[in-house]
């Protein structure tokens, strides 16, 4: 049952223990204890809501940075990595294959803000070695979900 | 003037879904909510419609062969190799058709002569009876029961036949009622078709949404393969209905003949679906197995919430159909689908509109997200609860 309870808290986070139990076919009580063994085991990092923030009076801007960094001896890039997401505006870092090593996902009030962060405190790293920074304009699918789009149900309403 | 119209089809009476969705189309209520449909709420695998569109923009837009894409019946051969583990020959004993709907109604009419005798379990899909009139034979319903959870059985086949009987129509997974034949039905029913020399004309189209076990097909048991027209398709395992694609799979000299009258009246399936179904073979397991997980859940969160408000229903494990039974609040199925249209605003269709043995039921679709099945089961809790409570 791990992995399809897992497919549906992937996309639900919200659903309620009893409606899992039952939809999984098995007892409420086991389906606790799987919760909590995956996230002992750090499997289940942490609960979140898809939101999008266009539609609130909030600003926000996000940008993905790629960066090129010099490894450290015995650390490769872990210890680089670590570095930059101490920073809370920091999202994500990833370490990725290709023309650079790591996509940082930043996420700030403005664009000064993210520039700021950028020059300020990303550049001036010893072990950085250059930045890309690119704006993310408009979010069209995010975590599997097509943004702003609400799915109509076309079908007839009775058929065979 | 004459009478421009045959005999033959004004009698046949009319679908008696077609009658509930009339009813629903005029209440023109957006706040109706319908678990009446009798298709996938997936949308088609997008790698599945890319294949389509690809097959398009290289200009693929000419007829097939009649029989369909060879690579498109090589890839159906190998799925039955992995799938039931039954051989095929591409070449001679595969045919693909509009819709499984096709691959019924000229499997019938490649079969019967005038008199010969269909059996028809019911309830089940309601084309089978107007088909085999149409093909000029005589129907006869076998009236499945729900305490043997709506399988047919060896002894109930054995008192429908005659000397005249020629097919039998093996509709599992069953719509309506979400029955399955598992290979132990299946072994006592083949008895009794070799021991009679029967046909069968064996709908598997729901194949591949059973939730206990592996579906088996009846060309598995021994000695059936060489009597059985197997018909399969891509609407309701890959969710692909509007495509309208299925096949046939049987022995030659029967695909021989209903290849000719494919080749009359149809010429061959669309294009553009036999290249997107082709991917389907090729790439669509994994989404097979999605998607019937996702019906499974609903699946179960049905069957529950009918034990907890005190309705009986057999547990179904195929297609994605609940056949719940209301025989208790005195009213036929009719009735009761009307009243709770009028009163809920929820569409259902009543079992009748399947056979006469599908009084006393409704068929419930759980092709619908968790979300509107939520919705549609409180709206049914109360008005269960209000019947009981005049009752």
């Amino acid at each position: 049952m791990r992995e399809e309870l897992l497919a549906i808290i992937e996309k639900n986070s919200r659903i309620d223990l009893k409606e899992l139990a039952v939809i999984l076919g098995v007892e409420e009580i086991d389906v606790v204890n799987e919760i909590a063994a995956l996230e002992a085991e750090g499997v289940i990092c942490g609960y979140h809501t898809l939101i999008n923030w266009e539609k609130t009076s909030i600003e926000k801007v996000t940008a993905l940075i790629e960066v090129r960094v010099t490894p450290q001896r015995g650390q490769g890039f872990d210890s680089v990595a670590e570095r930059i997401y101490k920073y809370p505006e920091v999202r994500s870092v990833y370490l990725i294959s290709g023309g650079f090593d790591l996509m940082v996902i930043l996420e700030g009030k403005s664009l000064r803000e993210v520039s700021t962060f950028v020059s300020e405190k990303l550049s001036t790293l010893d072990a950085v070695l250059s930045t890309a920074t690119h704006f993310i304009l408009k979010k069209y699918k995010d975590h599997g979900c097509a943004i702003g789009q609400k799915k109509e149900d076309e079908r007839e309403m009775i058929t065979p | 003037m004459r009478n421009p119209l045959s005999d033959t089809i004004v009698n046949i009476k009319p679908s008696g879904i077609r009658k509930f969705f009339d009813i629903v189309s005029e209440m023109n209520d957006p706040e109706v909510i319908s678990l009446g449909v009798g298709e996938p709420d997936f949308d088609t695998p997008w790698h599945i419609r890319d294949e389509g569109i690809y097959s398009l923009e290289r200009g693929r837009t000419f007829y097939t062969s009649n029989s369909g894409l060879m690579e498109l019946r090589k890839e159906i051969c190998s799925y039955m190799q992995r799938r039931q583990n039954v051989s095929y020959d591409a070449a001679h004993e595969v045919l693909i058709t509009v819709g499984g709907s096709e691959a019924i109604d000229i499997g019938l009419r490649a079969m019967v002569d005038s008199g010969d005798e269909v059996l028809i379990p019911q309830p089940s899909y309601v084309s089978y009876e107007p088909c085999a009139i149409l093909a000029g034979a005589k129907p006869v319903i076998i009236d499945l029961k729900a305490e043997n959870e709506f399988r047919l059985t060896a002894q109930e086949l054995e008192d429908a036949i005659t000397e005249k009987t020629k097919i039998l129509i093996l509709p599992f997974p069953n719509n309506p009622t979400g029955a399955i034949m598992e290979r132990k039905d299946l072994e006592a029913v083949a008895e009794v078709v070799l021991k009679h020399d029967l046909y069968v004309l064996s709908d598997e189209i729901y194949g591949e949404l059973t939730y206990k076990g592996e579906h088996v097909s009846i060309v598995c048991i021994p000695g059936m393969r060489e009597r059985t027209i197997l018909i399969n398709g891509f609407s309701k395992a890959y969710a692909m209905t509007g495509w309208r694609l299925g096949y046939a799979c049987g022995p030659a000299n029967i695909i021989q003949q209903m290849t000719k009258i494919h080749q009359f009246a149809i010429m061959c399936a669309p294009t553009t679906s036999q290249y997107a179904a082709v991917d389907a073979l090729k790439n669509g397991d994994g989404d097979i197995a999605e998607m019937r997980s996702a019906y499974n859940q609903r699946r179960r969160y049905l069957l529950d919430a009918f034990r907890r408000m005190g309705l009986e229903c057999f547990e179904p494990y195929g297609a994605f159909y609940v056949f719940p039974c209301i025989k208790e609040f005195g009213m036929t199925s009719d009735e009761f689908a009307t009243k709770f249209l009028e009163e809920e605003k929820v569409a259902v269709v009543p079992g009748t509109a399947f056979g006469d043995s599908g009084e006393g039921f409704l068929r419930i679709s759980y092709a619908y997200s968790l979300e509107n099945l939520k919705v549609a089961i409180g709206r049914l809790e109360r008005f269960v609860a209000k019947l009981r409570s005049l009752g």
